[in-house]
């Protein structure tokens, strides 16, 4: 191919893999899902178009590495940040900042003319030479240099800045620009020192706002990542008011994966039950004889739920979210009705399906009002509205505390409902060792649930609906 | 061992001029796909909206390229014996029934019957040899001497589990035939996978293959798509044709036209003998574009007002955002 030395070839290519590397960091930072073996694909296609074609490039890495339209989008702005960053390590305005170069003043050009010698006097720190010169691209370079052997692409949060700031300038020479300005004082020479004073302080503002961009570039990932999984186990009653927002983008994020996962059709063999008809079909080909079986298969149904939610002060949040997960999972629910008690029960199904979740919930509080909860009453709303329309292929789920102010608790209408539907579960936000007591009938209620568990962080509701799924008949 | 093919497609650019050559207006985005997919020896996935060339595309590259193309249509039950290959049982069994005499001949003598299942276990052989063997297409495109494109069209409908069986060819170009032994690629085909998002393809699928997503085109390249297909249309009425579709795809429809439908309704103002978009023309011709009716009623109560701003823009040659 080219005629150039292996030695050189290889070391572009060295500096390019970096290169390539860092993106696929940023990238994955950014949240584009890219395996190994994406990444080895990576190379290879970028080996293919070559570097020098940008667009190719970005084309030729877009193809292997996004594997979805949100996932592109997501990657191409990845590689234009990285790429204008690539391209200015540092911003223009570092040349404004800097004092003019002393060349106009005869000075400078008079040292250049006398080689090393006329510029020592100036300074003689290679740092001080190159700001004194404003020689950007030689402090662009040193910078990345120096970025590089702090390992500025390390950070994860932004109080680091500073520190790695510093590291950077340390790694440039600060000690001995330090030092220079010093003796530059000492030797009475204040003009000299000034300039060089205001070029570091100009530097170190430019190596603040590099580690500002790469920690836009590099960190995105890993904060988002402590966030959100913070936030799966944060308590849901507890939940802060701007953590809302991103609550909702988790759970919407959730509920795509789960739907994903079961938006099939699912069959479960039967085994040793024959499959006459297709059996027969299947053995045309061997003259009728039956070499090949095919047996019954089942078809696993979507499930159908019935959610009764309390929405009653501390429940009335982690109800929101229950809510909202399973609205989000419509597809992948042959039937979903909601209803949200506290003093009564109503039908929330039109509220849901219409509002956003924001709304609904503040109409659904409206609609019933604060009135102090009542159990008893709210199961024979229940019963009265939907019992009918409960069969074997329910799950009804129940979210509540089970604390029904000292009102009769109508347990036996638990009965009525548990004999007919398929599955009750009960969510309860309380630790387990918080029921029964006080006003709780939570285990008066028990003998009438397939399943009682507490449910008040994100990772638990996704536990909860992701078995709901699994285990559908 | 691809490097015949290789050779074929020296350059991304190459790519492009010979796809337009076979009247495939493609991107740079295109060229560069089927550029890696020979070089790095993947199968390419590709997915976006029916009616924007995911077909066309394989039969174009087939074309440019000369090789066979060898198309397999995915759908629900399809399995192995109707995609990799199947016995001729039918000839199997009628060759039995006929050499049956032979057969009894060639046994009568054998002493032992050892000796007679020996014989038999030749006869067997013979019955499972090539001689009998129905190669289906994922074998036929391993077994192509010169190479092919394989098409394996909207494989999204067919089941996970011949997804997965997929994977396996798809990765090492192999599959091992019981009878027959391992068979190897002669030469690895150009693999070509639709999808049209029915469902969401496995990630490991997705990890092996190339992800190409072909969207609408902008305008610029709808009207040379357009001009190639049908190259009578007069230059005015295709600007505002092409204008008025783009439009139109901004619009919350159901089904959004895709650049099939634009050239039918391309072919449809030909034969109508027009030369301007007007008002009256566009409502009555609205139902090559539109497959709902919902759609055809929003859309048709904008239609006066989108005609003329497709007229203004294609004669300020711009496009609207």
């Amino acid at each position: 191919m080219s005629a150039s030395s292996p030695f050189g070839r290889a070391a572009e290519q060295a500096q390019s893999s970096d290169m390539l590397l860092r993106l696929l960091r940023v990238a994955r930072g950014a949240g584009v899902r890219i395996s190994v073996a994406e990444a080895i694909d990576a190379f290879e296609s970028a080996n293919a178009v070559g570097y020098a074609d940008r667009q190719a490039l970005k084309d030729a890495l877009t193809l292997t590495i996004a594997k979805s339209v949100e996932d592109k989008q997501l990657f191409e702005q990845c590689f234009e940040t990285y790429f204008k960053r690539e391209n200015t390590a540092l911003s223009g305005n570092l040349a404004e900042k800097l004092p003019p170069p002393s060349r106009p003043e005869g000075e400078g050009a008079e040292g250049e003319a006398q080689g090393m010698g006329g510029e020592g006097q100036g300074a003689q720190s290679r740092l001080g030479q190159m700001l004194l010169e404003g020689d950007l691209a030689g402090l662009a370079a040193a910078m990345e240099r120096a970025a590089e052997a702090a390992g500025a692409t390390n950070i994860t949060l932004f109080t680091q800045t500073n520190l790695y700031a510093r590291r950077i300038l340390d790694r440039m020479g600060l000690a001995e620009l330090e030092r220079e300005i010093a003796r530059l004082r000492g030797e009475g020479n204040a003009e000299l020192a000034d300039r060089l004073a205001k070029a570091r302080a100009a530097l170190g503002e430019q190596a603040r706002s590099y580690m500002e961009r790469q920690l836009a570039l590099f960190s995105q990932g890993t904060t988002r990542e402590i966030r959100e999984g913070a936030l799966r186990q944060v308590n849901l009653s507890q939940l802060d008011r701007r953590d809302v927002q991103r609550m909702r983008q988790l759970i919407r994020e959730m509920a795509k994966k789960i739907a994903e996962r079961y938006s099939r059709k699912r069959y479960r063999d039967r085994r040793g039950v024959l499959d006459t008809r297709r059996t027969i079909r299947k053995n045309m080909v061997f003259d009728g004889v039956p070499f090949r079986t095919v047996w019954k298969r089942e078809r696993i149904d979507k499930p159908r739920v019935m959610a009764l939610c309390d929405v009653s002060g501390s429940v009335a949040n982690v109800a929101r979210f229950l809510l909202m997960f399973l609205y989000s999972l419509h597809d992948v629910l042959a039937d979903l009705r909601g209803f949200a008690f506290s003093s009564h029960l109503i039908d929330v199904n039109d509220i849901l399906r219409r509002e956003n979740s924001d709304d609904a919930i503040t109409k659904i509080l409206e609609a019933i009002g604060f009135g102090s909860t009542n159990y008893g009453k709210s199961l024979e709303d229940f019963c009265g509205m939907a019992l009918r329309s409960v069969n074997r292929q329910t799950t009804v789920i129940i979210l509540g505390d089970a604390r029904g102010n000292r009102n009769e608790p109508r347990v036996e209408l638990m009965g009525d409902i548990f004999n007919r539907a398929g599955r009750v579960i009960w969510l309860n936000p309380e630790p387990q060792p918080l029921w029964g007591t006080g006003d709780s009938d939570m285990y008066r209620y028990a003998p009438f649930c397939s399943q009682m568990m507490t449910c008040n962080t994100i990772a638990q509701l996704e536990r909860v609906v992701e078995e709901l799924l699994a285990t559908a008949r | 061992m691809s490097s015949t093919l290789e050779q074929k497609i020296p350059t991304i650019e190459a790519i492009e001029e010979g796809l337009a050559g076979q009247g495939y207006i493609s991107s740079r985005q295109i060229a560069t796909a089927l550029f890696l997919a020979v070089r790095l020896g993947k199968p390419i996935l590709v997915e976006g909206p029916a009616g924007t060339g995911k077909t066309e595309l394989a039969k174009a590259t087939a074309g440019f390229m000369n090789l066979p193309l060898i198309r397999m249509q995915c759908y629900e039950g399809l399995d192995e014996s109707k995609a990799l290959y199947e016995w001729k049982y039918g000839k199997q069994l009628l060759y039995t029934q006929l050499l049956r005499d032979k057969l009894g001949e060639q046994l009568r003598d054998a002493a032992t019957l050892d000796e007679a299942l020996a014989r038999l276990d030749n006869v067997d052989d013979m019955f499972f040899s090539e001689r009998f063997l129905e190669p289906r297409p994922l074998l036929r495109a391993l077994r192509e001497p010169i190479g092919c494109v394989l098409l394996v069209d909207e494989v999204d409908k067919a089941d996970e589990e011949f997804e997965s069986f997929l994977l396996e060819i798809l990765s090492d170009y192999q599959v091992s035939i019981p009878e027959l032994g391992t068979q190897y690629a002669k030469v690895i085909p150009i693999v070509l996978l639709t999808s049209n998002n029915t469902r969401d393809l496995g990630d490991a699928m997705k990890r092996r293959c190339l992800h190409l997503h072909i969207g609408y085109p902008d305008a610029r390249r709808e009207e040379r798509i357009v001009q190639t297909r049908v190259p009578h249309v007069q230059a005015s009425l295709l600007r505002q044709l092409v204008h008025y579709v783009q439009n139109l795809r901004t619009q919350d429809l159901r089904k959004l036209p895709s650049v099939s439908e634009t050239i039918d309704w391309a072919r449809a103002l030909i034969l109508l003998n027009a030369s301007q978009l007007d008002p009256e023309l566009v409502h009555n011709t609205l139902n090559v574009l539109l497959k709902f009716e919902g759609d055809m009623t929003s859309a048709g109560k904008l239609v006066g007002e989108m005609t003329h701003q497709a007229v203004r823009e294609s004669q300020h040659g711009m496009v609207a955002k």
